[in-house]
């Protein structure tokens, strides 16, 4: 591989648009000659970019065993996302990558038994593993999805956590919100909070995506039930130019989050400069 | 000059009138000082230098430093009150949490010019009478301070203190000075020979910023070319047209409020003449809306803010674009 | 070891330049700059350049893909890379050495295909300084001047230039011109470099204790309380980082041209407050974060990541350019010795 192929985008269209919030829809991304554009490992990211309105990264939300496409699940935060929003089907990408490490699912996470804690956009790189985890669920042991967002129209994926994850074997979903809502019977509060109420067996391997208030509160409930931080892995972010370690920009300390992460384990963070 | 500055320091320290000193720390070689801000009598002490290379203007410092508790007390030279009292004037400085030692100034050296001298590996520099004897890794040589002036005090537009509330040294006056000799000679150009000028001149520009970031008229909370959401933030041209916009932008953006302290021209890197930009507009607007000097005062309204009978009328600029 | 007399060293140039592109350091009223060279122009005796060398291979802007965009389509349009052979003549040993350096960053997997480009195009020929400055601080960093690297060196007395190949691509540009040279003697330079290695002895800026800056000691430096003080003055602008020859970071940025989408990269600087800004907030708000970013950078990251190698090389740019007289030798001795 070189940067030739991967500063140099690919093409890429957009071949269906789900509105999942009022901020948030997911794209499903084509090659144009049908496909992928590229293959991935969960928690991996993409550069996606319409030329003349900029370019950014996106986690890949879509689990690699995914063979059809690729799917990425974007929050309307800026110039180059509200573009994206404005997308119908049929409008073409750039596209390049993958880029990052990804998380350990061919090791460090293989037989564990799981916990997912996701916060409002969070969700996104989390379901790249949350699905790659059920299609091989041979591999692994059971798994916990915490899942929690401002109100019930900000449940990213809503549809497919009910219809899908609620309702597989060894699967507890559990999902929560901010403040009461009408409509909603199930449980009410923040996520650190709800993590620490369901109290998880400290074998676990632990996942946490969120608003970074939300990791840290999270990470400190687990150490206080008992968590070892070599048990628990986030995913950063952070503004990225090249996606490959040379731009100089998503450094934290040494550590360069397009290369050396996105995917960090917490006692490597602890390592590194609280600059993020 | 040095001494009288870090006593009268010091005892405005003790007496509680301010609680920190703004002015220069010495560096590692004889002309490398660098603004700062000193909290006790020790620091001044140990670290503070005003010598005839700590030419730096600290007004645009009080921006941020009048934000902070309590007074702080700054060291002016005439050209940097000129700013403080623009800066006042427009509402960055509060002026009562500063207290002014205006400090008599006969012109700052250039560096660049003593090695353009050929003074090279410079690792002393001493003030004798009118000359400096700079001891060099090649011997010692004495250059007339005169030969070395920066340009902006060679065309020194005056030695007057505009704002203080104390005086060291001597108070001077307002001088009739040739600094728009230069401008002139680019009017008299064909405005073929102008713009090859400014395209050599501008085509060295690496827009790192510093005449902008350093220039106490440029104030604004966030520069339109910082803002991503201008539509033409850059960090570097895409194409030579972008970049001399860069530059005639700013100057028009500092029009009638630029003091012509000359930093900008001092900290360029490559050593563009920018100060010429902004001399051409205020030559200008002497001649277009009367004689106008900004920052002499606080309160007078500023002849492109400002509306009289008086004023030019637009078809000023077809009959001045005749050649 | 080749020679060449001063005085025809025009000939030298006018024979490196008919087969390939020339550039050497040209006197302006503004200090000297790399230009290309053409019959009459005369190589500049400043020491160094206002602009480092970096620029043949990494300039401040170079265009990276072309896009036409039409309705819902987009068409990717790969830009024709420069493919002329070009001679950096006067290149000091400084500078030579932020080569290797900037070869770290964009050789390694994966390759940066722009950079190797230039460089797979281009031949170094240095020159011993014969006048360091006060500013240079080379030595602490293991260069040696009077060794400056490059594919061909050479050093320079009163009358005579003489030329040494380092490398084979050296080799070949100097067969290219073996008409203009004569041979010398293996030890014609010893004189010139004894000399200069006197001058060096004296230079001010020696010993910087370096040791601190270790990956060990990586998060006491980053919290260490000195950098609000060394950062106060700072006023956040690029020219450390543009004239600096090691500094790599950039941008990437498109550009309407009226007839389709040019995307460029371009240099950008950890000084700059948006440098990091991204749609979810800011991880550096503040002078203290950028400034003390930029000389973590140089002194203990990326030492960290290229085998202990600083990402600094003492040409002594920033020294003399910092508009406050802030720089990386201050950096150095205020947190050097006290934080080991």
């Amino acid at each position: 591989m070189s940067v030739q192929e991967t500063l140099i985008p690919k093409l890429g269209v957009v071949t269906d648009v789900r509105i999942d919030t009022p901020d948030v829809k997911t794209f499903r991304v084509n090659a144009l000659d049908g496909g992928k554009v590229f293959d991935h490992m969960p928690g991996q990211c993409a550069m996606l970019s319409i030329p003349g309105v900029g370019e950014a990264m996106f986690s890949i939300t879509s689990s690699p065993t995914n063979t059809e496409f690729m799917e990425f699940s974007i929050k309307k935060c800026g110039c180059l996302t509200n573009w994206l929003h404005q997308m119908e089907e049929g409008q073409q990408i750039t596209i390049r990558g993958p880029y990052g490490n990804g998380f350990p699912v061919e090791t460090e996470f293989k037989g564990k038994d799981m916990v997912f804690v996701a916060g409002g956009i969070g969700l996104a790189p989390l379901r790249s593993v949350i699905n790659y985890v059920r299609d091989n669920r041979q591999n692994y042991g059971t798994v916990d999805i915490v899942y929690g967002s401002r109100s019930m129209e900000d449940l990213v994926d809503y549809k497919e956590i009910i219809d899908v994850w609620c309702k597989e074997e060894g699967i507890n979903v559990y999902l929560t919100i901010d403040r009461e809502q009408e409509g909603w019977d199930g449980h009410v509060g923040f996520v650190p909070n709800y993590v620490k109420e369901l109290g998880f067996d400290t074998n676990k391997t632990v996942i946490i995506c969120g608003p970074p208030i939300m990791i840290k509160f999270t990470l400190a409930g687990l150490i206080e039930l008992g968590f070892d931080k070599t048990q628990v892995y986030t995913t950063m972010e952070l503004k990225m130019k090249c996606g490959v370690g040379k731009c100089g920009r998503c450094n934290i300390g040494a550590k360069y989050v397009c290369k050396d992460g996105p995917v960090f384990r917490c006692d490597q963070l602890d390592e590194m400069p609280n600059e993020y | 000059m040095q001494e009288a500055m870090i006593k009268r320091a010091k005892e405005l320290l003790t007496d509680g009138t301010v609680n920190r000193v703004l002015g220069w720390q010495k560096g590692g070689v004889a002309y490398d000082a660098t603004p700062a801000v000193f909290d006790s009598a020790e620091a001044l002490e140990q670290g503070f230098v005003y010598d005839d290379f700590t030419a730096a203007n600290l007004s645009k410092y009080l921006v941020k430093e009048t934000k902070n508790e309590g007074k702080v007390l700054v060291f002016l030279k005439p050209c940097d009150t000129y700013s403080l009292n623009q800066l006042t004037k427009e509402h960055r400085v509060n002026r009562d949490n500063v207290y002014v030692i205006g400090v008599g100034c006969d012109g700052k050296a250039d560096v660049e010019k003593l090695r353009a001298q050929g003074m090279d590996g410079i690792l002393g520099i001493t003030a004798e009478g009118d000359n400096f004897v700079v001891e060099t890794l090649y011997g010692n040589k004495t250059v007339a301070k005169a030969d070395v002036l920066a340009e902006r005090c060679v065309v020194c537009k005056s030695r007057k203190l505009m704002t203080y509330d104390e005086i060291l040294g001597e108070d001077g006056e307002v001088i009739d000075s040739n600094r728009f000799d230069m401008v002139e000679q680019l009017e008299n150009m064909t405005s073929d020979q102008r713009y090859a000028f400014w395209q050599n001149e501008l085509s060295r520009c690496i827009r790192c910023n510093a005449c902008r970031n350093v220039c106490p008229a440029c104030t604004c909370e966030k520069c339109v070319f910082d803002n991503v959401n201008s539509g033409v933030a850059n960090t570097a041209a895409a194409d030579s047209f972008e970049e001399k916009l860069f530059h005639v932008i700013r100057a028009f953006h500092v029009a009638g409020r630029c003091t012509d302290c000359g930093e900008c021209s001092r900290v360029c890197p490559q050593g563009i003449p920018l100060h010429l930009l902004n001399r051409k507009f205020i030559k200008d607007i002497n001649e277009l809306y009367g004689e106008y000097q900004a920052g002499e005062d606080t309160d007078s309204r500023g002849p492109l803010t400002n509306f009289t009978y008086d004023d030019c009328e637009p078809s000023i600029v077809h009959e001045r674009g005749v050649e | 070891m080749k020679q060449i007399k001063l005085d025809s060293i025009q000939s030298l140039f006018k024979a490196l330049s008919a087969t390939r592109t020339l550039y050497l350091p040209v006197d302006t009223p503004a200090g000297a700059d790399f230009k290309k060279y053409e019959d009459g122009v005369l190589w500049s005796g400043a020491l160094n350049p206002n602009r480092s060398a970096k620029d043949f291979f990494f300039p401040q802007t170079e265009n990276m893909v072309d896009f036409k965009v039409e309705g819902k389509t987009i068409e990717i349009i790969e830009p024709t890379r420069p493919d002329e052979d070009f001679v950096v003549f006067g290149v000091r040993a400084c500078d030579a050495r932020s080569f290797e350096l900037l070869d770290k960053v964009f050789l390694c997997d994966p390759v940066d295909t722009y950079y190797q480009n230039r460089r797979e195009h281009g031949v170094i020929v240095t020159v011993c300084c014969n006048k360091p400055a006060e500013t240079c601080f080379c030595t602490n960093f293991g260069i040696d001047p009077t060794a400056p690297g490059g594919d061909v060196a050479c050093w320079q007395d009163d009358d005579t230039l003489y030329l040494q190949a380092n490398t084979k691509a050296g080799e070949a540009l100097l067969n290219s011109v073996a008409d203009v040279l004569a041979e010398a003697d293996d030890s014609a330079a010893d004189s010139v470099k004894e000399t200069v290695k006197a001058i060096m002895a004296k230079l001010p800026i020696q010993n910087l204790d370096l040791s601190a800056f270790t990956e060990d000691n990586l998060l006491n430096l980053f919290g260490s309380e000195q950098w609000k003080k060394l950062s106060e003055a700072c006023l956040g602008c690029g020219t450390c980082t543009f004239v600096c020859p090691t500094c790599q970071c950039y941008d990437i940025k498109d550009f309407d041209t009226g007839h389709g989408i040019k995307r460029f990269r371009c240099w950008d600087s950890c000084m700059y407050s948006e440098f990091t800004r991204c749609a979810h907030g800011n991880p550096r708000l503040s002078q203290v974060e950028r400034f003390r970013q930029r000389f973590m950078h140089k002194l203990v990251y990326f030492p960290a990541n290229n085998n202990g190698d600083f990402s600094c090389v003492g040409c002594g740019r920033c020294l003399a350019k910092c508009p406050i007289s802030m720089n990386i030798v201050k950096v150095i001795k205020a947190l050097g010795g006290a934080n080991k």
